[in-house]
């Protein structure tokens, strides 16, 4: 049976926009684990997002339409963007329209206006979380667009359906263009992310706080958009890092049978990189800020070296 | 193991070997950078057998198991036993400038490949295309040696660029004749014998492995 | 027979010296020890004369008219330095500069570097030789560093570095020279056998050789001492003991030059064209013209004679890069008698910085009054080193400089500019030294006669009277290079 694009689009939307809150409930569990603490269910983030959902909004006097409007920007930005990463399933509408260096273009809207909002109500500290976002941004970025053409070199392509299809044949993980990628990406991913060792989710303290201190004045529901579109930005992250890297078992036919074996071998690779999330993020403590420019430009450096032995050794 | 897997793999790991060689030149802590110059000899150990295999020159298997108990036991044991007596395995080097070292770095790659690019035309080899990385890693250590101020960094610098030249020997040409490698082998044995010897007397003169202090002999105006 | 018996005296007398340590007697065994080599090296010499080049081991050892005298030439240096060191380093221990355990390391080690070297001339085995080149480097950077002063220490470790690097580069050269050779004889240890390589080296892929030369250029140049990388060379020669700058300056450089050249010819068989002879006479005549330059504001005087060092050999590659006969002719000459001469300068060098405790050249003077056979010997040498007629060097220097005119007449302003620089820095630091009172802090001491006069009569009967075998020799020699 063959299921309509548009549909499978459809699931893999609702696959996002549900499994986002889970997978970081399974990474808090792991790392409590880790840690040898007793973690919390691995539904307290769906409690969490209730919570901020029933309570009201209290705004800031001076807040503009861009401190009112960001939440909804960047939760939109973000579903749109779970669109064109072949998640379940290659064969998606949107994949197609948009390739990889939109969906870059798509988080670089959601992170201008966040730091905009950042801004606008005049707090220092979201002021210093704001310039420090685009500090790491206006590196991050960079990197970021070269591993994805050292990828495309690969496959020839940089739409994500089609490296998912050429990466998953043959032996590509062999090829030192795609490890040498693949590690710019893990790099990049931890930075855009906000995980240790450049950011800390966990904490509020003043001086370390990057993309906690731009969203320190929201609550109630923007508070919850903003939440859960930073969960989803995690798991896209994740499942972008599957599709380019790890893409075997992503359906390609569009059957119901395939779906579903499909969702079920994304789950475990996901539970799987949850695991390893946390092995890097209890492995490394965090830096120094002026410290990232190094990490970043390492993540720069892996990129251009897998283009360069693209050429040298394939 | 079929010819198409050796080659692709064998390039995966000439990406390592870069790799490592890159890593080495930022890396600021002695036993990381140690542990680092041992993966090399690491990946270069594999990565000869796995030529060997591929190309059924046997005497490869020899240089293999050499590289595996010189590069990867021997040489950094004695360096782990140096760091340990000479009590500097806390220090941590200053290195400035990482991203400019690195652009150089990258620049390097890439005139490697220009450089090799008449070989890679004239090879029949699988792994003709394997000799640019190891120029390249001969050319890093080289860098690496220019860029680190520290007598133990300079050495292990030394040692990645004889790395790199075996590395190149196995790609351009499947290995050197035996009794050469033996012979480079040894040389490499007395080397560090006597760096060793250089370390204690290093430390004992100047209080310090930091080679800026050696500023004495200098062309007087 | 006469081959492995020339290789293996110093090789056993470098273990027995190594066990004899500091009895009474060790100085008398190395100059035995050498004796003998320079003994096995004549008798080699006599029979690759009259029965012509010769092939031993299995191929594994070339003999032929160029090797075999810079051989002689090796043994003859390394026996005469046996006889001056053993004065010097007795008084060396006197003062208690060193050690007895610094004693027996120094003679094992001295014995282990001719070894290193006449394995790099006898060896027909590319391979081989970068690896007995290796060798040598390796036997001498604990020497240089004998005193463990902190400038001893310093120039042994920008030795080792320096060296370390550049032979790693002539390494590589060597793997690029084998994968041609590979592609005309086939893998394995014949394809690196110089006497193989040169029988076919008009089939060796040119654009790979080329290449190949640039990094052996680099690598073995870096031992030779050619300008831009000749850092190591002034600060291992001033800080190490007297004798091992004797043997460096002379015979060290000779050996890296030799390595050059053999791989020259090569390089020429392969791309006709020439290629290689330009780069070496670039590093050549920059070579000339930066030492001695250098010459001029130097004030340590092992320190100086170092740079001249540097300047004869960049006139020997610039010789040996211009080719022809002539130029040919006159740079084997000129390898000869600048070793023989610089030896015996650093001799009575040697003698000097020990009378007045200094190797400050404003702190030496009188040393003509103080010590004829120093003051002269030193002021003889300096003449001789150069260029002044009737010494050897005036003969080498002369006929590279007319084959210059005539193959290269625009390097000859430069070749002369820088000859004329050497000449009156020489003069300038040196007459000073050799003239004058005796100052008060000049002791008297008793002085290796033998070496220094025997080195200067030779480097004087060259330039006046060349023997008709020497002739030959270099004619033959001449041929194997075209």
């Amino acid at each position: 049976m063959k299921v309509h694009p548009l549909l499978i689009e459809l699931i893999q939307v609702f696959v996002l926009l549900f499994a986002a809150p889970l997978f970081a409930g399974w990474v808090k569990m792991v790392k409590c684990w880790s840690q040898g603490r007793t973690s919390p269910s691995l539904l307290q983030p769906y409690r969490d997002l209730c919570k901020l959902f029933s309570k009201d909004v209290a705004l800031a006097e001076n807040a503009s339409w861009i401190f009112r409007s960001t939440p909804y920007l960047v939760f939109g930005v973000t579903v749109l963007a779970g669109g064109i990463i072949p998640i379940i399933s290659v064969d998606l509408p949107l994949s197609a329209t948009a390739d990889v260096i939109a969906l870059v273009a798509l988080f670089a809207i959601a992170r201008f206006f966040t730091a905009l909002a950042g801004m606008d109500i005049g707090t220092s500290f979201g002021g210093m979380g704001s310039s420090r976002e685009m500090t790491i941004a206006s590196l991050a970025e960079p990197a970021m667009l070269m591993a994805i053409f050292a990828v495309s070199l690969a496959s020839k392509s940089t739409s994500l359906s089609q490296m998912a299809i050429v990466v998953s044949q043959g032996y590509s993980i062999l090829r030192p263009s795609l490890a040498f990628a693949l590690l710019a990406f893990i790099l990049i991913a931890l930075t855009e992310t906000g995980r240790v060792p450049v950011d800390n989710p966990a904490t509020h303290l003043e001086l370390t706080m990057i993309h906690e201190a731009m969203i320190l004045e929201y609550s109630g529901r923007h508070l919850a958009l903003i939440e859960w579109a930073k969960m989803m930005k995690l798991f896209l992250f994740i499942t972008l890092g599957i599709a380019v890297f790890f893409p075997w078992g992503i359906d390609a036919a569009g059957g119901a049978a395939g779906l579903a074996s499909s969702f079920l071998i994304m789950s475990l690779k996901l539970g799987i990189s949850g695991v390893g999330l946390v092995l890097i993020e209890t492995g490394l403590a965090k830096m120094r800020i002026f410290r990232v420019t190094e990490f970043l430009g390492s993540a720069f450096l892996f990129a251009t070296l897998g283009m360069l032995s693209f050429f040298i050794l394939e | 193991m079929s010819y198409a897997f050796a080659a692709q793999l064998n390039s995966l790991l000439a990406a390592l070997i870069l790799l490592t060689a890159f890593a080495m030149l930022v890396q600021r802590r002695m036993y990381a950078l140690l542990h680092l110059f041992a993966w090399q000899g690491l990946f270069l150990s594999i990565s000869t057998a796995v030529v060997g295999f591929a190309a059924q020159s046997h005497h490869l298997y020899i240089s293999s198991v050499l590289t595996l108990a010189i590069k990867v036991i021997l040489l950094p044991y004695i360096l782990h036993v140096l760091i340990r007596k000479l009590k500097i395995h806390r220090e941590v080097e200053t290195i400035v400038n990482v991203p400019t070292t690195m652009l150089i770095g990258i620049a390097l790659v890439i005139f490697s490949y220009h450089l090799t690019a008449p070989i890679r035309e004239l090879s029949t080899l699988m792994t003709k295309s394997t000799l640019a990385v190891a120029l390249a890693t001969v050319m890093l250590g080289l860098l690496m040696m220019i860029t680190r101020r520290h007598a133990v960094t300079q050495i292990i610098g030394f040692l990645a660029m004889e790395n790199g030249l075996f590395f190149a020997a196995t790609s351009a040409t499947y290995g050197m004749p035996l009794v050469v490698e033996l012979g480079v082998a040894l040389d490499i044995l007395i080397a560090a014998f006597i760096f060793g010897i250089f370390f204690f007397h290093i430390n004992t003169t100047f209080d310090s492995l930091d080679v800026d202090q050696m500023a004495r002999l200098k062309e007087e105006d | 027979m006469i081959l492995l018996v020339l290789l293996c005296v110093p090789l056993v007398a470098s273990l027995a010296l190594a066990f004899i340590g500091d009895r009474k007697f060790a100085p008398e065994v190395n100059i035995l020890g050498s004796a003998a080599t320079f003994v096995a090296g004549i008798a080699l010499a006599l029979e690759v004369y009259h029965h012509g080049p010769m092939l031993a081991g299995d191929k594994f050892f070339f003999v032929d008219a160029f090797n075999v005298y810079l051989a002689v030439l090796t043994s003859f240096v390394s026996m005469t330095t046996a006889l001056f060191s053993r004065r010097y380093m007795r008084r060396e221990r006197e003062h208690g500069t060193i050690g007895h355990r610094r004693i027996r390391f120094y003679h094992a080690m001295f014995q282990l570097f001719i070894f290193a070297m006449l394995l790099c001339l006898l060896t027909n085995n590319v391979g081989v030789l970068w690896i007995a080149m290796e060798l040598a480097t390796l036997s001498t950077v604990l020497l240089v560093s004998l005193y463990r002063t902190p400038s001893a220490i310093e120039a042994a470790w920008k030795y080792f570095i320096l060296c370390g690097v550049g032979i790693a580069l002539a390494l590589f050269g060597t793997v690029l020279l084998y994968f041609a050779a590979e592609k005309v004889l086939g893998a394995g240890g014949e394809a690196l056998l110089w006497t193989n390589l040169s029988q076919v080296s008009d089939q060796l892929e040119p654009t790979i050789l080329s290449l190949a030369f640039v990094f052996l250029m680099v690598g073995y140049g870096t031992k030779v001492g050619l300008v831009p990388v000749h850092n190591w060379l002034p600060d291992a020669h001033s800080e190490g003991p007297t004798p091992i700058s004797a043997v460096l300056s002379g015979l060290l450089l000779n050996i890296a030059l030799y390595a050059l050249v053999r791989c020259k010819v090569l390089v020429d068989g392969s791309t006709g064209t020439h290629h290689a002879g330009n780069i070496m006479m670039g590093f050549g005549i920059l070579s000339v013209i930066v030492a001695s330059f250098s010459l001029l504001r130097q004030k340590d005087i092992k320190r100086m004679f170092a740079y001249s060092s540097i300047e004869h050999m960049g006139i020997t590659t610039f010789a040996f890069g211009l080719g022809g006969p002539v130029a040919t002719f006159g740079a084997l000459l000129h390898m000869l008698v600048h070793s023989l001469t610089k030896s015996a300068i650093f001799f009575t060098v040697g003698h000097a910085s020990q009378m007045h405790r200094t190797q400050d050249m404003d702190r030496i003077q009188g040393l003509i009054r103080g010590n004829p056979l120093v003051g002269w010997g030193m002021t003889f040498g300096v003449m001789a080193i150069v260029g002044m007629p009737p010494f050897g060097v005036f003969m080498s220097e002369f006929l590279i400089l007319t084959a210059t005119i005539k193959d290269a007449p625009l390097m000859a302003p430069f070749l002369l500019l820088g000859l004329g620089v050497t000449f009156a820095a020489l003069f300038r630091k040196v007459q000073p030294m050799v003239t004058g009172e005796v100052p008060p802090h000049q002791k008297f001491l008793k002085v290796a006669h033998v070496p220094v006069l025997l080195h200067m009569f030779l480097v004087l009967g060259i330039g006046i009277y060349m023997p008709k075998f020497l002739a030959d020799w270099f004619h033959t020699a001449v041929g194997l290079l075209k």
